[in-house]
């Protein structure tokens, strides 16, 4: 896939590991290790991922959430894990218009600040982290 | 279209609209001040050649950044009022975001307040605004979002605490809680750009005037607010 060969001269060579999209989901883990759900839960919850900025979990514990994007209430129950790594990995290559950020890519992006060149905003890990804790929202 | 102050709470929206209370005056009252007082070598003040500010400068603001004449490219007040320092006082142009020159503006912009935005799109500015309108559309930083994705296509709705805007600059400069002072459009525009985890253009640059004159010419009619009130 592009995202393998991605990553231009910047990106460490290991920043984003190939993997394949089967219709609108990545069935294969993208780490060897399967996703931790409490350690994805503060992944979602933190600053660094962003995720509140725009979505509401019921009971996260976080006072302001956003609703930029739709309410993850119920999202394990109505999407599959493969759908959901799809949708944090890159959402784009679903809706090239959505404002749903590309969580685990390093090619095709503008002007990143230097201190975030060529990482993915997520390792393969926090991605197979979140989905995990994605899953537990039915 | 609605100005960002649709968006804030009601306490922020009665602090802009007190002129005894809005912490944005004490800059304009510090840029009064400056206005009167003679500077550089050529030992003159504003007032020396404009006169009463409230007759001089009214209008002026809303018709920012234009090209001018004299320096044949783009300017916005700031760059203007720096254009004057240098060239008509003989004194040193006063540093982006500086005490005195958020004064100065605030104060000339001020003399606009109530008045539409309004540039003018021609042959001199063309390419400065397409420039600006494709960084706007552009994704940009590791978050990959673009100006419009928020600002057109978001407004209404919540990031976090803050309700997002149509991103118009028309109460520039303002004074910001987060700031705990009046700053530029320039600083404001340089938050959204760090937000996004893009990288910042330096102050003065190229890319924001153009991204500041498609924000007047997308604001074109909404009143100028200068000293603006923001979260
Ligand atoms: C800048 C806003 C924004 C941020 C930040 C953001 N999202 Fe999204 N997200 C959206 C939007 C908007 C959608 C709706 C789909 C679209 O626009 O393509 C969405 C869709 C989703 C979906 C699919 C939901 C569904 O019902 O189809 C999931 C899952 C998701 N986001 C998870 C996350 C996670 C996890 C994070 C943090 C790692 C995150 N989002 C960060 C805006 C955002
Ligand atoms: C992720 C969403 C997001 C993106 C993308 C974004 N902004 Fe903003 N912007 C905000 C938020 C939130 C605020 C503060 C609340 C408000 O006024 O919208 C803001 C405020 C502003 C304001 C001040 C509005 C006012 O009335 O005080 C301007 C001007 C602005 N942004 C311009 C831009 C420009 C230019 C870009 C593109 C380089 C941009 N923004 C990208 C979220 C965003
Ligand atoms: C020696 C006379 C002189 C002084 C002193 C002077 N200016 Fe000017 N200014 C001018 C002239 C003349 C113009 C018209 C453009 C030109 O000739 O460059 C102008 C233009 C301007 C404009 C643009 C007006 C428009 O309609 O676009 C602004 C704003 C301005 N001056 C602000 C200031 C400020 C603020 C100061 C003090 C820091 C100042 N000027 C000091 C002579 C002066």
């Amino acid at each position: 896939m592009f995202a393998a060969v991605a990553g231009c001269a910047t990106s460490a060579p290991d920043a984003v590991l190939p993997y394949r999209v089967d219709g609108d989901a990545i069935r294969e883990r993208l780490a060897a290790a399967p996703g931790d759900a409490a350690r994805g839960k503060a992944v979602v919850v933190s600053r660094d991922s962003n995720c509140l900025l725009c979505h509401a979990v019921p009971d996260s514990g976080v006072r302001f959430m956003g609703n930029v994007g739709p309410s993850l209430e119920g999202v394990g129950a109505q999407l599959t894990e493969g759908q959901l790594r799809l949708r944090i990995v890159d959402s784009m290559r679903l809706n090239r218009e959505t404002k749903m950020p590309s969580y685990y890519r390093v090619d095709e992006l503008n002007r990143v600040a230097e201190a975030w060149r060529g990482q993915p905003v997520l390792t393969a890990q926090q991605v197979e982290d979140t989905v995990a804790y994605l899953l537990t929202l039915r | 279209m609605k100005s960002g102050i649709e968006f804030v709470s009601d306490d922020l929206r009665k602090l802009q609209a007190d002129d005894f209370a809005n912490p944005g005056m004490l800059w304009v009252a510090r840029g009064e001040k400056i206005w009167g007082e003679a500077a550089g070598n050529g030992g003159k003040s504003c007032a020396a050649c404009h006169g009463v500010a409230a007759k001089s400068m009214q209008g002026v603001a809303a018709r920012y950044p234009r090209v001018d004449p004299g320096a044949a490219r783009l300017v916005n007040l700031e760059g203007r009022i720096n254009l004057c320092r240098d060239r008509k006082q003989q004194a040193q142009p006063l540093g982006p975001e500086s005490d005195e020159l958020l004064a100065l503006t605030a104060y000339v912009a001020h003399q606009s307040r109530g008045v539409p935005v309004s540039v003018t799109l021609d042959m001199q500015n063309r390419k400065d605004f397409e420039r600006g309108r494709e960084l706007y559309n552009r994704r940009i930083g590791q978050m990959n979002l673009a100006c419009t994705h928020c600002h057109d296509r978001s407004w209404g709705k919540k990031l976090a605490a803050e309700t997002v805007s149509q991103g118009h600059g028309n109460a520039f400069p303002a004074y910001r809680l987060e700031w705990q002072s009046v700053g530029s459009l320039q600083r404001r525009i340089r938050a959204c750009f760090y937000g996004l985890r893009a990288e910042m253009p330096p102050y003065g640059a190229q890319e924001l005037l153009d991204l500041e004159l498609y924000l007047a010419w997308r604001a074109g009619g909404l009143p100028v607010e200068t000293p603006g009130v923001r979260r």
